[in-house]
């Protein structure tokens, strides 16, 4: 029934969506990192179908890539992150939360628009969610624009490339699979890296709060 | 208008009138379960409006005469609405009189009526109740409106008979813009009722109050209006629920078996509802009032988020 697993396909880039509103409304980090690894198993299951409607088998590959890394390995390595750094508390946003949402949607019908003419050239059965994977993309890039503080950003980082991973697998059934690797690697060494960063910011400003970063030297 | 149709119109009003309470008092029990408490009685519900109206009531001396006009308008915009919605069948003669956005507009005039009349006697609850009521509307309404075009898109009408009818005769599909509209709707419909993430039904006398607020005043009869008022509003609120996402069971057919079998699916599934109604108030906590913007703008997002997700996928 390959017109069923279309519509699951659709189906789940909208959770897809829907997870990327709600990361961008939550107030609690360790909401966020649940969120995330929601995303993650979200995004298994479209790349499994996909690879299955579509006879792929590199898309099973690329989907235990993701399970192993973004529902198991980074959502461990944030908790521990959060935890070293004594940081469970409620993370503030520097526009509130209606405001926000209303921008989203902005964001949602520019991407759907200009997606709309790339889709039609696809043949993708998928090519349909192109619209909704820009719009994971812009969503996370604007939660890493309305955060203060280190961590909901690395979070939102980590969501985007979620949202990049699936335009790729939606438009063109993903990328090469080195590529791919390529990425995963990147992205985890970006998780050790951010991760030490953070622990540099805190002991120089007592703060995880990224301001801190504007003013070049001490007054 | 045909006999069968005069039928079901009454059939749907009258089971209406009569299970609304029954619902009502079905939540309470779950809440209670899940709450650790010794449950109230199912029927008590009708127990209180059965005291209420044999006691007497009494009325503010400065009460203008809109204030005794109040609850009887309420409760009749609350049975018309439960007349529009379709329960047990679609042949409805009249349903073509109101579509669905008629119908919000029917809750509409109740909420207004309500809040004058909290605010007529001139206490501090009352218009602090009002205040909060119209707040909660005017966030709440744009939301319901836009999981009302949602369905009406897919189906191509606004009538709720006949989104019913196309919605149970289509094939089985998928419809993602529906998850969204259903999210949106549970959403609306929690803080249009007075449920627990946005006003504790349970409270009385408090200072968070909303619903309990607005009726501080009323007594006797006119409070067992406004209460069977209340319980009616939830029960049409599920039923518009089952109608635009479980449509199955309502009887399409003018026949009286059909009409027959829908009562037990109609029963089934709203104790389901009522359930899942009632773990959700368990899961959550009750949210300060300047929280609740932030709730019903995710709710009105949502709805809108359908509707841009039904325009890209087409489905």
């Amino acid at each position: 029934m390959p017109n069923l697993v279309g519509q699951l396909i659709n189906l789940l880039a909208s959770i897809l969506l829907i997870l990327s509103f709600a990361m961008l409304s939550q107030r609690r980090i360790l909401s966020l990192i649940r969120l995330f690894t929601f995303q993650g198993v979200t995004l298994v299951a479209a790349t499994i179908l996909l690879g299955y409607s579509t006879n792929q088998p590199h898309l099973y590959y690329s989907a235990a890539l993701t399970q192993v890394l973004k529902v198991m390995v980074i959502p461990t390595l944030l908790h521990r992150l959060i935890n070293h750094l004594n940081v469970r508390w409620d993370t503030e946003t520097l526009i509130n939360i209606p405001t926000t949402m209303m921008i989203g949607i902005i964001l949602v019908i520019f991407s759907f628009n200009l997606a709309a003419p790339i889709s039609s050239l696809s043949t993708s059965i998928a090519r349909s969610t192109l619209g909704i994977a820009l719009a994971c993309v812009l969503l996370s890039f604007m939660m890493m624009i309305t955060r203060a503080k280190a961590v909901p950003q690395v979070i939102g980082f980590l969501s985007m490339e979620n949202g990049l991973f699936f335009s790729a697998t939606a438009a063109v059934y993903g990328m090469p699979m080195v590529v791919e690797l390529g990425i995963a690697l990147d992205v985890l060494m970006g998780i050790l890296i951010l991760g030490v960063f953070m622990f540099q910011i805190r002991e120089r400003f007592d703060s995880l709060d990224i301001s801190h970063l504007e003013k070049l030297k001490e007054d | 208008m045909n006999q069968y149709g005069m039928l079901s119109q009454l059939l749907d009003v009258v089971m209406a009138l009569l299970l609304a309470p029954l619902l009502t008092g079905w939540l309470n029990q779950w809440r209670a379960l899940l709450q650790n408490r010794s449950a109230p009685d199912l029927i008590q519900p009708y127990k209180v409006l059965h005291k209420l109206f044999f006691k007497e009531s009494v009325i503010a001396d400065h009460a203008s005469p809109l204030f005794r006009m109040v609850p009887y308008l309420v409760f009749g915009c609350m049975t018309l609405a439960s007349a529009i919605i379709p329960m047990l069948s679609t042949d409805l003669p009249l349903a073509p009189a109101a579509d669905a956005i008629a119908l919000v507009g029917l809750f509409a005039i109740a909420r207004t009526f309500i809040s004058l009349a909290a605010m007529d006697i001139g206490t501090a609850f009352g218009s602090l109740g009002a205040r909060r009521e119209m707040l909660i509307g005017f966030l709440a309404e744009p939301a319901l409106l836009t999981v009302l075009f949602t369905s009406s898109l897919i189906t191509r009408s606004t009538s709720l008979t006949s989104m019913v009818t196309s919605m149970s005769h289509n094939s089985f599909a998928i419809y993602p813009s529906l998850a969204f509209a259903g999210i949106a709707f549970v959403m609306v419909s929690l803080a249009e009722n007075a449920r627990i993430p946005v006003d504790n039904p349970a409270t009385h006398l408090e200072l968070t109050m909303i619903h309990e607020a607005l009726i501080l005043e009323y007594s006797g009869r006119h409070l067992a209006l406004m209460e069977w008022a209340a319980s009616l509003k939830l029960f049409a609120y599920s039923c518009i629920g089952l109608a635009i996402f479980f449509p199955w069971g309502v009887s399409t057919s003018a026949s009286p078996l059909a009409l027959m079998m829908a009562l037990p699916v109609l029963v089934v599934k709203l104790a389901i509802g009522g359930a899942l109604v009632a773990v959700i108030e368990t899961l959550s906590a009750k949210m300060r009032i300047f929280r609740v913007p932030e709730f019903l703008a995710t709710a009105f997002m949502l709805a809108v988020m359908g509707m841009l997700v039904h325009f890209l996928l087409g489905a």
